[in-house]
């Protein structure tokens, strides 16, 4: 069996799901942050 | 720790120690990811698939200290009422989630070509699914709590509750000796050789960074939201 694919699937799988935990994390406090901003110099 | 009480200094602390632990956690995962694909020896016994070691122990270790760090949370706010206690809690779940299921997709991928399945309802691989569903629990009655406007007091007992798996998993492998492989790396040392271990710090500490940068910034999402909403209050009383 050749266990390339396997070693590949494993590390894709990894860094795409970290990959996106990331951003999403990063997305929504950079929406929150400018949120709470705006609404203060109002 | 209570010297972070307040959110104004927590956030002066947060702010620049996101963005470093993103960029060292990134430097070191991905170096020790490299290093773990193309410099490291394959095994006599596994051959090439022992390179998804570099991968599956950050991630198992990951999961089970985020629920650590979920019981710690609980304690500091059932205790001593901690005020960013809860928000803590609820910034850990996604992330602490999110690893232990890595954790269950990559041991099962490395399960494929070692023991010729999948899945085995083996102690170690039962107990880290259980965690799995506990995080999800956790998160579903968060999000319930919050709606209904509670401290989040029911959350913190699960979450204290919760920890009871920590031990099991961690001992699994000795309780109930199947398919998964007993401890190999402990604090005295390690029976695996150094020219296979050395990349594992690198990406257990790089992970390690990139799980805190994630929390941090769902922390400081959590703190902007509860100031907007704190902020339209005001507005909308008369």
């Amino acid at each position: 069996m050749n266990p390339w694919p396997f070693v590949i699937a494993a590390y894709a799988v990894t860094v795409g799901t970290t990959g996106a935990l990331l951003m999403w994390a990063l997305a929504t406090m950079r929406r929150a942050e400018a949120a709470a901003e705006a609404l203060k110099r109002r | 720790m209570h010297a972070l009480a307040n959110p104004a200094r927590f956030l002066r602390i947060a702010r620049p120690a996101s963005s470093w632990l993103l960029a060292i956690g990134l430097a070191l995962a991905l170096g020790g990811m490299a290093a773990g694909l193309l410099l490291t020896p394959p095994d006599y016994l596994q051959g090439e698939t022992v390179r998804i070691l570099y991968i599956h122990v950050p991630s198992a270790w990951l999961g089970m200290a985020g629920w650590a760090g979920i019981a710690a949370a609980s304690v500091s706010q059932l205790v001593w009422r901690h005020p960013l206690a809860a928000v803590a809690g609820r910034a850990i779940a996604p992330a602490g989630a999110t690893f232990a299921a890595l954790c269950l997709v990559t041991g099962s991928i490395w399960g494929r070509p070692t023991w010729g399945t999948w899945w085995e309802w083996d102690g170690r691989l039962t107990s880290m699914l259980m965690l799995f569903f506990l995080y999800l629990g956790y998160i579903a009655l968060g999000s319930a709590e919050r709606e209904r406007g509670g401290e989040g007091r029911v959350t913190a007992i699960f979450g204290l509750v919760g920890a009871i798996n920590l031990p099991i998993i961690h001992y699994s492998v000795l309780w109930w000796r199947t398919l998964h492989q007993g401890q190999s790396i402990g604090v005295t040392g390690s029976s695996i050789d150094n020219a296979l271990l050395w990349p594992l710090p690198l990406t257990m500490f790089g992970f390690t960074c990139l799980f805190a940068a994630a929390v941090l910034m769902r922390m400081r999402a959590a703190l902007a939201e509860a100031k907007i909403e704190a902020r339209q209050r005001r507005m909308t009383q008369p």
